[in-house]
């Protein structure tokens, strides 16, 4: 009873050591925080909007093609395989993927996905970075697609056979019974590994502060380098010298922690219903 | 029988459309599951190839060498990284096994509830925000970055899965188990300790070490907890190395020596990693309770 008493304890814990050690910059930001469009140390003028929008369209872009591939791994090991030998590869190789480190992702990404994301750039003719936002999300989607992909095969298979039969029976085509019958079935339960993989997304901050190139000015250019959240606390909380500067980044730390609990819990529900059903 | 003057039934070109379909959207969803998995595989022994070949008995012995030189190991980072890890163990098992047993318990009232939420609360806190708090409780306090902080960082990470994992195993042993020892006289916190506890040892372990894998690997909330040294040391208030950050140090950097010295470290962690979850399946599929 003590154990559980004790990490409700550790999180409000956690939630207010945040609150407290940022209340300088709190009270030195005010809105403007969330509204501004400015980080600059020297001016101590701490402005997360940047931020925040570098957090979401990574994340989004990064949803968009995880969803995609992840649809595609869920239909095929949780209805065209969901036995034998290339089922059994199929899912060690997604359980190999889902345990290496962020870091080495990060690696990978530096060493395969800057050039390739550098050729496609000189093809169609944009500044050849490399780093950006959109090798991040390219990165972050490799990297949550093990866990929404294993989601979605279970989500899948949690569709009852009668209902597939029916279909069959009525004489649609297998790939018209999964669009017309599995995927709307299991439609709310893919939404919330998609929201829990989303959770992931936001978080992630290794790999994306290795390939995104940290440039802390205003951008929807996708191609281009921007930072996120995550990344921009990574590169800065240690050389942060003032207190409204360090209290800024721990207010960053604060509104990243927000926002992916919100998530999560949005998530949690939408999955949770769906297994209940 | 035949009917005459009849030809044979067609096939209506609008189901062999729809046959076709069908054979277009399996290969599509074959296509995209490729894409989706063999580059990273292909990479993954990229590493491993190159890794290995950049690691020999000096590389896991020695220290790092001074830029220029020419050799130089990692041995610190392999000793920080197991430390760290034994740290935030000793930390997270005791009370993550504790809370896993009250949720198992009691996880139906409204306490257990709260817990429930909270725990998979922390479980959804992204570890850089994890290192800060560490960073608040010990680091500032005491004035220097040190092993101890960053342990207790990864021991925030460690303690809802251990957590969640106690609880689902715990709630898989059969009720007779327990009714059989509470009958016998035994005192509910004994019968939780001797008979509960045993039974579910296994997957206890595997919950562990699981959360062992994901901790070791962890970067971002070391930077400035555990902060990295380039000099051995075994003193948990020190700064102290560890593999992942050693990783992004020398894979960040300009220099093709570091980065070679880079994806050594990088194959060196995958080893322990990947070891641990192949450990682990095993161990769930070959101890898995059976009443």
């Amino acid at each position: 009873m003590l154990g559980g008493i004790a990490v409700s304890v550790l999180l409000i814990a956690i939630f207010f050591s945040l609150l407290l050690s940022s209340r300088s910059a709190l009270v030195a930001n005010g809105f403007r925080f969330l509204t501004g469009a400015t980080w600059d140390p020297v001016t101590d003028t701490f402005q997360s909007l940047p931020f925040v929008i570098g957090t979401l369209l990574t994340s989004l872009v990064a949803l968009v093609i995880a969803t995609v591939l992840s649809l595609a791994l869920g239909v095929l090991m949780g209805e065209y395989f969901r036995s034998g030998l290339f089922a059994g590869i199929m899912r060690t190789a997604v359980e190999l993927l889902a345990g290496i480190p962020s870091v080495v992702y990060g690696f990978i990404g530096l060493f395969f996905f800057v050039p390739a994301v550098r050729v496609i750039q000189t093809a169609i003719g944009a500044p050849p970075y490399g780093v950006g936002i959109f090798t991040s999300a390219l990165l972050l989607a490799f990297m949550i697609l093990p866990y929404s992909a294993s989601i979605g095969r279970e989500m899948i298979s949690l569709v009852p056979a009668d209902l597939k039969e029916a279909a069959l029976s009525l004489g649609a085509t297998p790939s018209e019974t999964i669009w017309k019958v599995t995927l709307p079935y299991a439609r709310s339960g893919i939404l919330g590994g998609v929201l829990l993989s989303l959770g992931r997304a936001l978080g992630e901050t290794m790999a994306v502060t290795m390939v995104i190139g940290n440039s802390n000015s205003l951008t929807f250019d996708i191609l281009g380098p921007g930072n996120t959240m995550a990344s921009v606390i990574a590169n800065e909380f240690s050389e942060a010298s003032s207190n409204v500067y360090l209290g800024s980044l721990i207010e960053i730390a604060l509104l990243l922690f927000v926002i992916s609990t919100l998530i999560n819990i949005a998530g949690k529900i939408v999955v949770n219903r769906m297994a209940a059903v | 029988m035949r009917r005459s003057g009849a030809s044979p039934p067609r096939i209506d070109s609008g189901v062999a459309a729809r046959v076709r379909g069908d054979f277009a959207f399996r290969g599509l969803v074959l296509v995209l599951s490729l894409i989706a998995t063999i580059p990273l595989l292909l990479i993954l022994a990229f590493i491993i190839v190159r890794g290995a070949s950049s690691i020999n008995w000096q590389f896991i012995t020695e220290l790092p060498k001074p830029m220029g030189e020419p050799g130089g190991g990692i041995s610190n980072a392999i000793v920080g990284t197991l430390l760290l890890v034994v740290i935030a163990t000793v930390v997270s098992v005791p009370l993550g096994v504790i809370a896993g047993i009250f949720l198992s318990e009691r996880g139906k009232s409204r306490l257990g509830s709260v817990v429930r939420i909270s725990v998979e609360t922390l479980m959804g806190i992204p570890s850089i925000v994890l290192g800060i708090v560490a960073y608040v409780w010990i680091v500032r306090p005491m004035g220097h970055f040190s092993a101890l902080s960053g342990g207790l960082s990864l021991a925030m990470i460690m303690l809802p899965v251990i957590t969640l994992s106690t609880e689902e195993t715990l709630l898989m042993i059969p009720v007779t188990l327990r009714e059989a020892a509470l009958a016998l006289g035994v005192s509910y916190p004994r019968t939780i300790m001797r008979v509960i506890l045993p039974a579910g040892m296994s997957g206890i372990i595997t919950g562990v070490l699981l959360a062992v894998a994901r901790s070791a690997g962890e970067t971002a909330p070391l930077l400035f907890t555990a902060f990295g040294n380039p000099f051995m040391t075994v003193n948990i208030f020190k700064p102290m190395a560890s593999l992942p950050q050693t990783i992004f140090n020398y894979a960040t950097s300009p220099y093709p020596e570091w980065q070679s010295l880079a994806w050594g470290a990088a194959f060196v962690l995958l080893v322990i990693v990947l070891t641990l979850n192949v450990v682990t399946k095993l161990v769930t599929s070959r101890w898995k309770i059976q009443f």
